[in-house]
């Protein structure tokens, strides 16, 4: 296996592994909050390319209430999105969960967006509008040790991203 | 001076019913917010409320103690204002606190037809002399004025003087030094209006584009309104804050205004006591992260400044457009 060959076989491994897990994400957040699709209006058919730089795969997000799609995708195979969002993982969970400011994430260029600027507006303002922590919801599915692992993942993020 | 210290309220922006709940939550005296449609100056997609989502809004902020503005502060096109006085009807119906105007013709709508709600007059009607302001509260009975951002803290503390109503400043957010209400910048290039159809910039027009070097330009309606560096701090993709290039300068430069935003903590004690009543929060388009990081810190710096304390001054450049902050005029003039 040459070096360009090994990444490209990893990144699939991972997508294969963390794709049960996705799913079930999606499942649970679209059941308590409904209320997020109507912000989304004409972008739930949207192709959303949401980028972890650090992560060997990128999700692959098409917020349909009538067919959710939110899978792990090798870069290589990624679709041609409707919006890209790319940044550091816990950056991108932490806008998720409304504990950062995407605005400020930007003006930082920390985060960066391209496609279809709309696209992105209406999610993260459909985002935002959800009560609690989705990344705390994904953690409680897995009991205690996911709730330990996200803990972990913000004290990690809070001393080297926030000083 | 005590009692202007003692009324010297927190007004702070929900662009969604979370949002104002965290804004309530945070210590807000008043939210300011409005409907998804035209008749507010934030008309951005997947943002604002539903009238479901208002008359919700408005028990939950009363519970607490605190108050709801609502935004009808654009102009409606000739001839086209069922919109604006069924919003003012919709939220007269809800028992919003008061509404936020700029447009004559909404104002004398809802002084006539519903007089027992405050009229606050939105910045956006560009209201900066006391002889433009006192006409307002004549003819429509304004209880207060949005005063715009051109003016240093001793023309407040004049204006002050010579008006019969309460004065409202913004004290964090966008810098906001045009004409308000008159701008055409955006109508120019998309064919859109800030002032009449609720949109600077309409996300639907803007597109950012990254080079191989990670320099990332930001067009609207198809033109560069600015190029950033790797290393460089962005900003909104307003034309306003633009850099462009012109025949006298070598270099691309901000021919109108620099990506920066307000920061008047340091000024509060100064503006309570020329008189201000009312210290404005911009951002309805932000993050409730945004809203309860900056109405926490505000509300501490009041609170400090009524109890007689040094205020806490939390450090808010990292919420800031451009991560650089000013006092703009409220300093000095010769800011640039």
């Amino acid at each position: 296996m040459n070096a360009h060959v090994a990444p490209a076989v990893m990144s699939r491994v991972a997508c294969t592994v963390v794709q049960p897990l996705l799913s079930n994400v999606v499942r649970r957040v679209a059941e308590r909050h409904p209320s997020l699709f109507a912000r989304l209006g004409p972008h739930q058919s949207t192709d959303y390319l949401i980028d972890p730089v650090e992560l060997p795969f990128a999700l692959h997000l098409r917020p349909d209430p009538n067919a959710l799609l939110f899978r792990a995708v090798p870069r290589d195979a990624a679709p041609q999105p409707g919006a890209l969002i790319r940044g550091k993982f816990m950056l991108l969970l932490e806008l998720v969960d409304a504990e950062e400011d995407g605005d400020a994430a930007f003006f930082s260029r920390d985060l960066e967006v391209s496609g279809d600027t709309e696209a992105v507006v209406r999610l993260r303002n459909a985002l935002d509008d959800v009560d609690g922590s989705i990344a705390e919801e994904t953690a409680d599915m897995f009991g205690v040790p996911g709730r330990a692992i996200l803990a972990r993942l913000r004290r990690s993020y809070t001393n080297n991203e926030k000083g | 001076m005590t009692s202007l210290m003692s009324s010297a309220e927190l007004i702070c922006p929900a662009g969604t019913p979370a949002a104002l709940r965290t804004a309530v939550d945070a210590g807000a005296d008043a939210v300011y917010c409005g409907f998804q449609d035209a008749t507010n100056a934030r008309n951005f997609p997947g943002l604002n409320f539903t009238p479901e989502e208002l008359a919700e809004a408005v028990v939950y902020a009363h519970s607490k103690g605190a108050k709801v503005l609502l935004a009808l502060n654009t102009y409606p096109p000739a001839g086209q204002v069922d919109l604006w006085q069924h919003a003012a009807d919709t939220g007269a119906r809800l028992g919003v606190d008061a509404f936020i105007v700029a447009d004559m013709g909404v104002a004398e709508y809802i002084a006539q037809k519903h007089p027992e709600v405050r009229l606050h007059l939105s910045v956006q009607a560009a209201a900066s002399s006391p002889e433009a302001i006192r006409y307002y509260c004549e003819s429509f009975g304004v209880k207060r004025v949005v005063l715009p951002r051109i003016l240093t803290i001793p023309e407040i503390r004049q204006v002050r003087k010579e008006i019969p109503c309460e004065i409202e400043t913004f004290i964090f957010g966008n810098h906001g030094l045009m004409v308000e209400g008159r701008c055409s910048l955006t109508n120019y290039l998309t064919g859109q209006s800030t002032n009449m159809d609720g949109v600077c910039s309409p996300a639907s027009d803007v597109e950012y584009k990254r080079d191989a070097d990670g320099t990332m330009s930001s067009q609207l309606a198809g033109f560069t309104i600015d190029c950033f560096r790797p290393e460089e701090k962005a900003g909104y993709p307003t034309i306003c804050k633009g850099r462009y290039t012109v025949p006298h300068r070598s270099e691309a430069y901000y021919a109108f205004e620099e990506p920066v935003s307000l920061n008047l903590a340091r000024l509060l004690p100064e503006l309570i006591d020329a008189g201000v009543h009312a210290f404005k929060i911009e951002g309805r388009q932000r993050s409730k992260s945004y809203v309860r990081g900056v109405v926490s810190a505000f509300r501490r710096a009041v609170d400090d400044i009524r109890a007689g304390r040094e205020a806490d001054i939390a450090d808010l450049v990292a919420l800031t457009e451009g991560q650089k902050q000013t006092q703009g005029a409220f300093e000095t003039k010769k800011w640039r």
